[in-house]
C-alpha cells in the first residue's frame, strides 16, 4: 500500500517513499523484472483537448482551426489526464463538440481560395473525385469513410458501419445537392461518436493465459499512441494491431522503439510534463503591471515553452538523468524572457547556459516556476514550497485550517521586511506552524526570485536569507536546495507513479503497488532515462493484462456519476 | 444628436457601455396587454444565478432595517439603482453537520446543491440550475449558458453531476460566435426557411445514439452510466436539431449587434474582470431576449476570488487573510474594496435586466436571479449567515425591494422557494440540516 498511496505530509515534517531508496539499491541494470507486476484495469478515458488537437491535425492537418470544446477535466492523483477517467460529457460539452465538429468538417471539404491564398483541403483529404460534384458517389464516399474512418475510429470500421455511412453521405449530397456538403454531415457524425471521442479499453480472453482478460489489439494501440504520441494511432499502428504484432514480445518492442524514435514523442512527452507541473494554471496566469512591467503576455507564454523545451532537449534528444534536470544551467533563451532573466540573447529560441556562478540553477529557478507559484504582485514561499512537494515530489500538502486568521502576515511592524521575518511570525501560531514548516524552509531558498522571477538580494532594503532545508538535507541557497532536489528518492518515485498512472490513464490504486516498485528499481537502473522508463512500460505484457479494478480506486473515483435524480430533492 | 435606434443601442450593450435609454418596442409582437405574445403565448420565466466570492463585512453589508423600508450600508450602496428589483436575505445559514468545513467549498455547494460536501474532491451531484432547466429550458436553442468574467473556464458553479461541471464560456468574442454565429436563427426574420444542414445533422445523429448503445454495452457499470449521459446529451441535440427546423417564435427585443471587436486581455484585475463582466452579461442578455436560452450562471469571480488591483500586491482572497482590521473602522479596508466592486457589477447585472424591454415591461419582470457567495466573513471562512440576493419578479411570481432576516434558518429555503416557483414538484430540498420543507413565503407573490 505504502508506495502507491500518495504521501500525505504530517504537521511534524515530511514522509519519504520508500520506492526510490530501492532504486538506489537496485541490481545491476538489465534485471529488471517488470513483467512481473499483473496488469491493470480497464478505463473509459474521454480524450484530453491536447489529445482531441493533435488527433484532428495529424488526420486532417495541423492548420486546422478545432475550437476549444471540452470541459476542463479535474486533476486526480496528480494528472489532469487522470481526470478524464471519470469525467462525464455534459449536454453543454456535446453542444460545443457538435459546433467544433461541424467547423473541422467544413474546413475538410474546403476547395480554397486562390484569392484568399487558403488550400483546398479536399484535394488531398479526400482520396477520391466525385463523378459529379453535384451529386451522391458511393464509391468515392465509401473509400473516404473506410480510409478517415478507420484513423477516426482507431480501428477498421464494420462494414455495416461504413455502409451507414456511406448512406448518410448519400442524403446529404442528395438533399444539399453536393457531394462534399454530405461528406462533411458524415465527418461532422464521426466527430461526435463517444467510441471516437472516448478512449475505452475494450478487452477480449487472453489466449495465452486462459481466465484472463487482455486488450484487444487495438485498444492496446491506442493506450500505446495515447501514451507516447498524446493522440490516436498512425495508419502504421493500427496495421501493426491487425498483424498481431502487438502481441509478441519481439514486436511490440519493436513497434515501440519505432513510436520512440518517431518526432510524435515529443508531442507525447510535452503533453505529460504540461500536465503535471500544471501548466494549465498559464492559461490565466497575468501579474500586476505596475509592479512586473516586463511580464508580459509574450513573457508568460514564453515561461511554459521554455520549460517544455529544456525538457525535450534534456530529457527526449539527449536522454540525460531525469534529476539532472533541477541542477542544469542549460536551457533557451528567446528575447521576452531575457528581459526578466536580465541577459543578452538573439531573435528567436536559442540555446542558453547561464554562467557556473549563477543562481540559475535547474527548473526551479526557471521563471515558469517562479512566476506560476507566486502572487500577482509578490513572491509566494509557501506557493512555491506546496508546488514542489505536490508537483514534484508526490506529497500532500494539507490544506489551511479553516478559522484561523492569518492576518500577522501583513504585520504592520515596519521591522518584518522580508518574507521570511513574516512568515516565521505567522509560524508563532501553531496552528499555522504545522503546515508552513512542510512549504517553507524550500520555498524561502527561492526568495532570491520575485514574483517575476527576477532575481534579487533583498527586499524593502533587508538582505534576504536564502537558507532552508529539505527532508533532513540543509543548504544554503538555491543551488543547494536544487541538489536536495536531485538527490531527493520521491523526485524519481514520483515520476515513476506519474508517468505510469498517465500510461495506463487513469488514477493507481495499490493494485499498481507491484509495477511501480519494479519500475523504481528499472528507472534506476537505466541511470533515470525518461525513454526507458516509457519504454519499459510499453513493451510489458502487463501494459496489455487487464485485471479488476481494486476497491480502494473505485472508492476514490467518488459518487456515481450519473444520479437519475438530484439527490437532495424528495418528492 | 441623431434619432437613437434599437440597434445602435444594443450595439453600445455589446460593446459593453452603460444603457441609459428605454429600447423602442414593436407592440405588433404582443398581445393588448403587454403580457404575451401575439400567438397568446405567455412570455416565458428564467432562472438564472450570479456568484460572486469571499461574502462580506457584516457591520457595513446588512442593512439594520427589515422587509420593504431598508437603507443599504455602504458596502452595498452601489445597488441603489437596481434595489426595487432585488431581494438581500441575511442570517440564513449552511449546516455542515458532520462534514469539515472546506474553505471557499462549503458554503457556496450549500447554497447550489443543498449538500455539505465531505472533502475537496466532493462534488455536487446536480446543482440548483440544472434541475430548473430540466424543468423548464423546453424550446430553447441552449439547456443552460454558464459564464464566467474571470477569463477562466474552470470558473462555473454548475454541475450536472459530481463527474460533469458545466463548461463556463469565458471569452466574449467565442461567446458572441456560440451565441449569434452561423447557427442562429434571427426569430424576428420575415422569413423562415429550415437549414437543410441540420436536417443533415440530425439525420446522422441516429446512428451516433446507436454506437452510444453499443459502446454502453461493453463497458463496466460506472463507465455504462457515462455513455448513459452521452446518449441523453445526444437525445438533447437531436431536440435542438428539431427546433432549429421550426420557424422561432419572434422577439421583440432580440436585436443583435456586432461581435465585439477583442477580448479584454487575460488577468484578474479588477477592472479587466469588470469589463469581462459587463460584455458577457450584455450578450447574455441579449441571449435571453432572444429566448436562446431560459437559465443561465454567471460567475464574476471564483469563490476564492483573486481579482487584484493595480499596486496592491494582495488579490481579494489573499487579503482577506492578510490585511489587518483596522480597528477604527472595524473591518479590512481593502477586503471590502474588493467586495464593494464585485456589489457593482452586481448591480450592473440587475440593471442590464431591467433596463430590457420585453412586453410592456422588462426582462427583469420575467426572471428570478439567485446570486450566492462562498462565505459569509472570508478572514475566517466563515459559513455562517451567508448574504444571498435575489433579483426579478419571476413573471409577477416573486415580490422585490425586500431585505428578509432568516433568523438562522436554512439558507436552502431560497433554492427551494426558486424551484416551486419554477413548478418543480418538490416537497423538500437539501440534505441533513440544510434539508427544509419551508418556502420563504414572504417573497412569494
Amino acid at each position: 500500500m505504502a508506495s502507491a498511496a500518495v504521501a500525505v505530509l504530517g504537521l511534524a515534517g515530511c514522509s519519504q517513499q520508500g520506492a526510490g531508496s530501492s532504486a538506489a539499491k537496485a541490481p545491476a541494470a538489465g534485471a529488471a523484472q517488470v513483467s512481473d507486476y499483473s496488469g491493470t484495469v480497464a478505463r473509459v478515458r474521454r480524450m484530453t483537448p491536447e489529445q482531441y488537437h493533435n488527433t484532428v491535425a495529424y488526420i486532417f492537418g495541423n492548420d486546422l482551426e478545432v475550437g476549444a470544446p471540452f470541459a476542463p477535466l479535474r486533476r486526480t492523483d496528480g494528472l489532469l489526464a487522470s481526470g478524464a477517467a471519470s469525467v462525464g460529457i455534459t449536454t453543454g460539452e456535446l453542444q460545443q463538440l457538435q459546433r467544433s465538429a461541424s467547423a473541422i468538417a467544413a474546413q475538410v471539404i474546403d476547395k480554397g481560395s486562390i484569392e484568399q491564398n487558403t488550400p483546398s483541403r479536399r484535394d488531398f483529404l479526400i482520396p477520391c473525385k466525385p463523378a459529379d460534384e453535384t451529386a451522391a458517389d458511393d464509391a468515392c464516399a465509401t473509400l473516404f469513410v473506410k480510409s478517415m474512418g478507420r484513423l477516426l475510429y482507431r480501428r477498421p470500421l464494420p462494414e455495416a458501419r461504413v455502409a451507414e455511412f456511406v448512406a448518410g453521405a448519400r442524403k446529404g449530397a442528395s438533399d444539399l445537392k453536393n457531394f462534399y456538403s454530405g461528406l462533411a454531415g458524415v465527418i461532422e457524425g464521426m466527430l461526435l461518436d463517444p467510441k471516437v471521442l472516448l478512449i475505452a479499453d475494450l478487452t477480449e480472453p487472453d489466449p495465452t493465459h486462459p481466465g484472463k482478460q487482455r486488450l484487444d489489439a487495438y485498444s492496446l494501440a491506442s493506450r500505446l499512441s495515447f501514451f507516447l504520441w498524446d493522440a490516436a494511432p498512425d495508419d502504421q499502428l493500427i496495421k501493426d494491431a491487425e498483424s498481431g504484432l502487438l502481441f509478441t514480445a519481439k514486436g511490440r518492442a519493436k513497434v515501440v522503439d519505432r513510436m520512440l524514435a518517431s518526432p510524435r514523442l515529443e508531442a507525447g512527452v510535452r503533453a505529460f510534463f504540461d500536465d503535471m507541473f500544471g501548466f494549465e494554471d498559464f492559461g490565466n496566469l497575468a501579474k500586476d503591471a505596475s509592479v512586473y512591467p516586463m511580464m508580459t503576455g509574450a513573457t508568460i507564454k514564453d515561461a511554459r515553452e521554455q520549460t517544455l523545451r529544456t525538457v525535450i532537449d534534456q530529457l527526449v534528444t539527449r536522454k540525460m538523468d531525469y534529476r539532472d534536470i533541477y541542477t542544469s544551467r542549460q536551457t533557451f533563451m528567446s528575447p521576452a524572457l531575457a528581459t526578466v532573466y536580465q541577459v543578452p540573447t538573439k531573435p528567436g529560441w536559442v540555446p542558453y547556459e547561464f554562467p557556473a556562478d549563477s543562481p540559475r540553477v535547474g527548473l526551479l529557478t526557471q521563471i515558469s516556476f517562479l512566476a506560476l507559484h507566486a502572487h500577482p504582485a509578490r513572491s509566494s514561499p509557501t506557493y512555491r514550497g506546496k508546488a514542489l512537494r505536490e508537483r514534484l515530489l508526490c506529497q500532500k500538502v494539507p490544506p489551511p485550517p479553516a478559522n484561523v486568521d492569518f492576518s500577522i502576515l501583513e504585520n504592520p511592524n515596519p521591522l518584518l521586511k522580508t518574507a521570511r521575518q513574516r512568515l516565521e511570525a505567522h509560524r508563532a501560531n501553531p496552528v499555522c506552524a504545522g503546515c508552513h514548516k512542510i512549504t517553507d524552509p524550500m520555498g524561502l531558498a527561492l526568495e532570491n526570485f520575485d514574483g517575476a522571477g527576477r532575481f534579487r538580494t533583498a527586499e524593502k532594503g533587508a538582505d534576504i536569507d536564502t537558507s532552508g532545508a529539505l527532508d533532513g538535507k540543509d543548504f544554503k541557497d538555491v543551488v543547494g536546495l536544487g541538489q536536495a532536489m536531485h538527490d531527493h528518492p520521491s523526485l524519481t518515485s514520483c515520476l515513476v507513479r506519474r508517468v505510469y498512472s498517465y500510461a495506463v490513464g487513469g488514477p493507481l490504486s495499490s493494485a499498481d503497488d507491484p509495477a511501480i516498485t519494479a519500475l523504481n528499481t528499472a528507472f534506476g537502473q537505466s541511470g533515470y532515462k525518461l525513454p526507458s522508463l516509457m519504454r519499459m512500460i510499453a513493451a510489458s505484457d502487463a501494459f496489455y493484462e487487464i485485471v479488476e479494478p481494486a476497491a480502494e480506486t473505485k472508492a476514490a473515483q467518488g459518487s456515481s456519476p450519473v444520479p437519475s435524480e438530484p439527490a437532495a430533492v424528495t418528492k | 444628436m441623431n434619432e437613437i435606434t434599437r440597434r445602435r443601442v444594443l450595439r453600445g450593450m455589446v460593446d459593453g457601455t452603460a444603457v441609459t435609454v428605454a429600447l423602442p418596442f414593436l407592440n405588433i409582437f404582443l398581445n393588448g396587454n403587454g403580457t404575451a405574445l401575439a400567438d397568446g403565448a405567455k412570455l416565458p420565466v428564467r432562472f438564472g444565478t450570479w456568484a460572486w466570492g469571499l461574502g462580506m463585512n457584516e457591520k457595513i453589508f446588512v442593512p439594520k432595517q427589515k422587509g420593504a423600508n431598508w437603507e443599504l450600508p455602504e458596502e452595498i450602496e452601489s445597488l441603489k439603482n437596481v434595489k426595487q428589483h432585488i431581494n438581500l436575505f441575511t442570517r440564513f445559514n449552511g449546516f455542515r453537520d458532520a462534514a469539515p468545513n472546506l474553505c471557499h467549498k462549503t458554503g457556496w455547494v450549500i447554497s447550489r446543491a443543498g449538500m455539505a460536501p465531505m472533502n475537496q474532491t466532493d462534488y455536487p451531484g446536480e446543482t440548483i440550475d440544472i434541475t430548473i432547466a430540466k424543468k423548464i429550458a423546453g424550446p430553447t436553442r441552449f439547456s443552460v449558458l454558464t459564464t464566467t468574467a474571470t477569463g477562466n473556464v474552470r470558473d462555473s458553479f454548475s454541475y450536472e453531476n459530481a463527474n460533469s461541471m458545466s463548461i463556463a464560456d469565458y471569452s466574449p468574442l467565442l461567446f458572441y460566435t456560440k451565441l449569434f454565429g452561423e447557427d442562429f436563427q434571427d426569430p424576428n426574420a420575415p422569413e423562415f426557411k429550415a437549414n437543410p444542414r441540420v436536417m443533415v445533422r440530425k439525420s446522422v445523429l441516429s446512428g451516433i445514439m446507436d454506437s452510444t448503445k453499443d459502446l454502453g454495452g461493453r463497458v463496466g457499470a460506472e463507465d455504462k452510466a457515462r455513455l448513459d449521459q452521452y446518449f441523453t446529451g445526444l437525445r438533447e441535440l437531436e431536440r435542438q436539431f428539431d427546433q432549429q427546423l421550426q420557424k422561432p417564435e419572434p422577439r421583440a427585443a432580440c436585436v443583435v449587434g456586432k461581435a465585439p471587436k477583442d477580448d479584454p486581455q487575460a488577468g484578474l484585475d479588477y477592472q479587466l474582470v469588470g469589463k469581462r463582466h459587463q460584455m458577457m452579461t450584455d450578450l447574455l442578455v441579449m441571449a435571453i431576449a432572444c429566448d436562446q436560452t431560459r437559465v443561465f450562471n454567471m460567475a464574476y469571480s471564483q469563490s476564492a476570488a483573486a481579482t487584484s488591483k493595480a499596486g496592491y500586491d494582495k488579490p481579494h482572497h489573499t487579503a482577506s487573510h492578510e490585511e489587518p482590521v483596522d480597528f477604527d473602522l472595524g473591518y479590512q479596508p481593502q477586503v471590502s474594496w474588493f467586495i464593494r466592486r464585485s456589489m457593482e457589477n452586481w448591480a450592473y447585472f440587475v440593471e442590464a435586466f431591467a433596463k430590457m424591454k420585453e412586453g410592456d415591461g422588462h426582462l427583469i419582470d420575467n426572471v428570478l436571479i439567485y446570486a450566492t457567495t462562498d462565505q459569509s466573513l472570508a478572514r475566517i471562512h466563515s459559513i455562517d449567515n451567508q448574504p444571498m440576493f435575489t433579483a426579478g419578479r419571476a413573471g409577477g411570481r416573486i415580490k422585490a425591494g425586500l431585505h428578509l432576516d432568516g433568523g438562522g434558518s436554512p439558507g436552502t429555503r431560497l433554492g427551494l422557494t426558486a424551484m416551486k416557483v419554477f413548478g418543480i414538484e418538490a416537497n423538500s430540498w437539501g440534505t441533513q440540516s440544510n434539508a427544509t420543507q419551508k418556502e420563504i413565503g414572504e417573497i412569494v407573490a
